[in-house]
């Protein structure tokens, strides 16, 4: 089944990953700016990244067919350092406009702490003020339940903001209502420990539905699968979910969410034409 | 909020009890022996130690709702989850450790 990975950081992987995950249908992935497992220690390391994630990436993507689409952010871990955060923010503007950047993500809280919101704040602003989607990432374990909260807390600062251009990722059960129900796009990322697994995100969509919902391998360097959005299509299947259904989650919703930046090459009408003339 | 605000929407499992036991009961079964392993480990190093440590304590409230009715997932996410809406005056550390210490009133999670 042709699916969109929303969530990978393919910079940590190799290309036989790619070679991988297009064996298994994936046609699309977009690559949200990261923590490198260590705190980089000037603005300029974040601009090679930035060039690795728009020059880069695409290139390697692109040799097993797979389209490679990018946010541009300061991540939640570095983000409590403010004069690093404000250097990166400021650099941020010149790749917006890069043939194959969506928006800015991925931004949010790790430890929750006050300057992280502040950096969070001065990025949702940024968004805003250049028109462009929001990618949230939302804390781990103990932390996700406050962050989340906080997170959509600060949106709501933004009435002008259109909540159906944010998808606040990493998603769980006691986190997806409150994202829902304000509007916002909800992101499952399928995780072997710290966040949901295959079947959990299988149960979520039976409690919740599909409306709004995109499922993710959120693969990086830590331990983590370039094939999770395989093995949840191969969960749905084992309990004989419909092929309708599981399309929507992990083509058909990215889809809509991601064609809301007309970089983004996979139209829903396109799409449409294309499975008409089959 | 429980997922109940939007109830049209619900995909219920095309399996019935009986098909999803056959599917799901062993590896269930498998992942019941682990943690009661994991328990027994902790025992024969320092059996009190499960009564000083917070996150093992929070595991135990868990476990002790996994014994309830329906619900399970929900409760052992709001009892492993940091409860409170403030955030933190200064970075502690980079990552969070899988429970809340609601014991010792730390902000940062003691470690016993």
């Amino acid at each position: 089944m042709k699916y969109i990975d929303h969530h990978a950081h393919m910079v940590s992987r190799t290309t036989d990953d790619y070679q991988q995950m297009a064996l298994s249908g994936c046609v699309a992935v977009t690559e949200p700016a990261f923590w490198a497992g260590w705190d980089r220690s000037h603005a300029d390391g974040f601009e090679d990244y930035f060039r690795q994630l728009t020059d880069f990436e695409p290139k390697r993507a692109a040799q097993y067919h797979i389209q490679h689409y990018a946010w541009m952010a300061m991540n939640p871990k570095e983000a409590d350092d403010r004069p690093l955060s404000r250097e990166v923010l400021a650099r941020i503007p010149k790749f917006l406009d890069r043939p194959t950047v969506l928006g800015i993500g991925e931004i949010g809280l790790n430890r929750v702490t006050r300057n992280e919101i502040e950096t969070y704040t001065e990025q949702v602003e940024l968004a805003r003020a250049h028109h462009q989607l929001i990618l949230i990432h939302t804390p781990h374990l103990e932390d996700k339940l406050k962050g989340t909260r906080i997170s959509v807390d600060v949106l709501r600062t933004f009435p002008a903001l259109d909540p159906a251009r944010v998808l606040v990722d990493h998603a769980e059960e006691h986190t997806l209502a409150m994202i829902l129900d304000h509007g916002y796009w909800a992101g499952l990322t399928l995780y072997p420990q710290t966040k949901v697994s295959a079947q959990r995100a299988a149960d979520i969509v039976e409690r919740f539905g599909p409306e709004r919902i995109c499922i993710a391998g959120a693969c990086d360097w830590g331990p983590s699968d370039a094939l999770a959005v395989p093995r949840f299509i191969m969960e749905m299947r084992r309990r004989r979910h419909p092929e309708s259904l599981i399309h929507q989650l992990v083509f058909e919703n990215p889809v809509r969410f991601l064609s809301q930046c007309e970089r983004f090459k996979i139209r829903p009408e396109l799409e449409r034409e294309a499975v008409g003339s089959r | 909020m429980d997922g109940t605000t939007l109830p049209s929407a619900k995909q219920p499992s095309p399996l019935t009890a009986k098909e999803l036991i056959d599917e799901y009961f062993i590896e269930n079964r498998t992942r019941l022996l682990e943690i009661a392993a994991f328990l027994d480990r902790l025992d024969r190093v320092d059996a009190s130690s499960a009564g000083r440590d917070f996150r093992m304590k929070a595991f135990r409230e868990a476990l002790a709702a996994l014994a309830g009715g329906g619900g399970r997932l929900d409760r052992i996410q709001l009892i492993l989850s940091d409860p409170r809406e403030t955030p933190l005056d200064a970075l502690d550390r980079k990552s969070a450790l899988g429970a809340y210490d609601r014991w010792s009133g730390s902000s940062t999670g003691g470690r016993s």
